[in-house]
């Protein structure tokens, strides 16, 4: 049976045989957001892997800290934050295995960095010094993508494609509430649905489009109920509970693996910076609130459960810290170094071979860089320099 | 091999006999769209695939093109090469984020590690008599977007050659179908079709002394009509047919102007922002010491696509040109 014949052949339906495609009550999502910390399922989760999740969320949260820190020293144009969202962060690299493929947007560095990217090729967008730093093929993660949402169908294209060639993999397309509007949220669970694309869609409900609370941007029960009219199972999850987020994407992971199609996610979590480090969040919110949601903060939520099993002592703790601060003078260090440009890149890679238009261009840019560095050899040398 | 002698063949046979040819010779090469499978496309131009090669191979989508483009992309990205059909010109307009932010700059973006090998089909173009949105000529957006190749056949041997060559191309090409030619006939032998030129090269389809008519696509059998028109009033017309609007061949039409010294630019599409502009430019900054008059346009009017009842006062047509190759300024000459 090839990919196609297992949507289920076309069936005339005339008129009083009308039934619903799918049974839509297994896919609704639970009432409540899907919790195992602090709760009667905490003792069951696996200590390795909440060890392993606690030393990532810390490591994430000082790489979120550290790259603001770079914007204040000029060393990033922009960065988006999310801390906060370590939980989901570090989650979704960690259910993956190595042949699946991430879909990250502009705020998934750390889960960029987590998959095993190397954080100073995660920040090239972001230090503009190039688009993508990354090969994606080395670890299977796709350009960080900045248009909202557009990123999902790749997901579905690429995620149908290893199916059609007979390949186990799974992509994790991410995305925010905002991006849920766009047209092409739609379009990829749509066409995921259909095509039973080994995909999960993992939504990060942090609250906040730039300034636009989630009231302005659905009247939807929940953006996981979105599934149900895709005919997709949806899960909600409590976010900032990484032993939660890591079940619930592990599980939709199995479930697409074993060719049971896509599945939408949401994580209900909250952006504790501003959009980025450009923005102003006193402009649309409270402090108050923001201090709420510290009170459920995902670092602390795990180290109150491991510390209450006895997985977690004073040694590991700082040793855990020191990792992060080492990695955060590593990042540092290689940030403060100018990263070498070439102009001439500009032309080398917008077609396989240079059109004769862009090799003209090329040419032209060569030349100009030529007299600017001969006017500055020439002002240099004193008098005889050009002046302008 | 049997070898059959060239008899007519339609735009639309070679088309079809390119994407079969491409899907035999390479397993990765995918074809999908709206209607493509069952139906074969609303032009038929994906006749037959689906059975011959299954419904994996050449596959109904669901009804939305940024979908289709954007989930082409990730099959590209994992290494096959997805042949994309816009059912018509105006409704690939949903698709163009996905094609302008990530089709045309994925392989800048990532240094070239992430090329994306896939070919967009779009029917375009008025005179079929079709009402609202199935007319447009919309190859001045997809010119304006650097990482896209463009290109647009005249004959049935190049469009042949030129689907062959988009799905060979490591590069994202557009391939703008002139959907008024798709039943135009030529001479043509399917077991020889004519080899697969690299993109970016015109052609001189008909060499004259007195000047140059810069065209390509829809507007190329009627440029030979006006050719052979102009005769009669003493002209002798060279016709370049341009097949790829991106890359330009400047060399062949700077070639074609220097030796003519006069040229007119033809085309469907608005005159304003339209393709003619570049192209009367380019022909301009490199070929001035050798043009005897202002390079002229005959374009359609600046305006949204007219009605059906009206589309044949809005489109070039023989009458057109003629009276802007009589205003090359000959009387300069005598
Ligand atoms: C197509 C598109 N429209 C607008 C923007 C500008 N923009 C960047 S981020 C953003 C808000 C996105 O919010 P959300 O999806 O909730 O993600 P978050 O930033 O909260 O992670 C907007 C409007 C964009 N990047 N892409």
């Amino acid at each position: 049976m090839t990919v196609m014949e297992q949507r289920g052949a076309y069936r005339p339906t005339p008129p009083p045989a009308w039934q619903p495609r799918t049974d839509p009550a297994p896919l609704l999502p639970d009432a409540e957001p899907y919790r195992v910390l602090g709760t009667g399922r905490a003792d069951a989760a696996d200590p390795e892997l909440l060890r392993r999740l606690y030393a990532e969320l810390v490591k994430g949260r000082r790489y979120n800290a550290q790259a603001t820190a770079l914007t204040k020293q000029g060393r990033l144009a922009v960065y988006p934050s999310s801390t906060g969202q370590e939980a989901c962060e570090v989650a979704a690299a960690l259910v993956l295995e190595e042949q699946d493929w991430l879909f990250p947007s502009y705020r998934d560095t750390l889960a960029v960095v987590a998959r095993g990217v190397d954080p100073v090729e995660t920040l090239t967008l972001l230090r503009g010094d190039w688009h993508t730093g990354y090969d994606p093929y080395e670890h299977r993660v796709a350009p960080l993508s900045t248009p909202l949402a557009t990123q999902l169908p790749h997901a579905v294209g690429l995620a149908h494609a290893a199916r059609l060639k007979g390949d186990d993999v799974v992509a994790l397309a991410m995305v925010g509430d905002g991006g849920t509007s766009e047209g092409d949220f739609h379009e990829a669970l749509n066409f995921a649905a259909v095509w039973r694309a080994p995909v999960v869609f993992f939504v990060q409900n942090n609250g906040f489009a730039i300034s636009v609370p989630l009231a302005k941007q659905t009247a939807a029960p929940s953006l996981a109920h979105k599934a149900v009219g895709y005919g997709m199972p949806g899960r909600l999850v409590d976010g900032n509970d990484a032993a939660a987020v890591h079940e619930v994407l592990a599980d939709a992971v199995r479930h697409a693996r074993a060719g049971g199609g896509p599945t939408l996610v949401e994580a209900i979590t909250y952006r504790v910076e501003a959009h980025t480090n450009a923005d102003d969040a006193t402009r649309y919110r409270g402090d108050a609130e923001v201090e709420i949601w510290k009170g459920h903060d995902p670092v602390a939520l795990l180290e109150q459960e491991l510390t209450r099993r006895g997985l977690l002592d004073d040694d590991r703790i700082a040793a855990v810290r020191q990792d992060a601060e080492t990695m955060a003078a590593d990042l540092r260090a290689r940030m403060n170094q100018d990263p070498a440009l070439d102009p001439m890149d500009l032309f080398a890679h917008v077609y396989a071979e240079p059109t004769s238009q862009l090799l003209e261009q090329r040419e032209q840019l060569r030349a100009e860089l030529a007299a600017e560095a001969e006017d500055e050899a020439g002002a240099g040398s004193g008098p005889g320099g050009t002046q302008r | 091999m049997t070898t059959v002698a060239a008899k007519p063949a339609t735009m639309a046979q070679a088309l079809t006999r390119a994407l079969r040819d491409a899907m035999a010779a390479d397993p990765s090469v995918h074809v999908m769209g709206e209607d493509v499978g069952t139906l074969g496309g609303v032009f038929r131009i994906t006749d037959g695939l689906a059975e011959e090669f299954g419904e994996d191979r050449c596959t109904d989508t669901p009804l939305a093109e940024a979908g289709i483009l954007g989930t082409a992309v990730g099959m590209a990205m994992y290494g096959l090469r997805p042949v994309v059909e816009m059912q018509f010109d105006a409704f690939a307009y949903p698709a163009f984020e996905q094609l302008v932010s990530h089709v045309a700059k994925m392989r800048n973006r990532t240094r070239g590690r992430m090329p994306l090998p896939l070919t967009i089909r779009i029917p375009y173009g008025g005179g079929i008599g079709g009402v609202e949105h199935h007319s447009d000529s919309s190859e001045a957006y997809y010119m304006a977007t650097p990482g896209l190749h463009v290109v647009t056949p005249a004959t049935v041997p190049d469009a042949y050659g030129l689907l062959r060559a988009a799905i060979a191309s490591d590069d994202p090409v557009v391939l703008l179908e002139p959907k008024r030619l798709y039943w135009s006939k030529d001479s043509w032998n399917p077991e020889r079709p004519s080899a697969v030129e690299p993109l970016g090269r015109a052609v001189v389809r008909r060499s004259g002394r007195s000047a140059t008519l810069i065209t390509y696509g829809l507007s190329v059998p009627v440029c030979m009509e006006a050719a052979e028109a102009a005769r009669a009033e003493g002209w002798d017309l060279e016709v370049v047919d341009l097949r790829s609007l991106v890359p330009f061949d400047d060399e062949t039409v700077c070639a074609s102007v220097r030796r003519t010294g006069r040229a007119v630019v033809v085309h469907e599409s608005g005159g304003f922002g339209g393709p003619g502009g570049e192209i009367a430019a380019r022909v301009t900054e490199r070929c001035f010491h050798h043009l005897e008059a202002p390079v002229l346009r005959v374009a359609g009017f600046d305006l949204p696509y007219p009605p059906p009842m009206l589309e044949r006062h809005h489109l070039p047509g023989v009458d057109r040109i003629l009276d802007a190759v009589g205003r090359l300024q000959w009387e300069a000459e005598s």
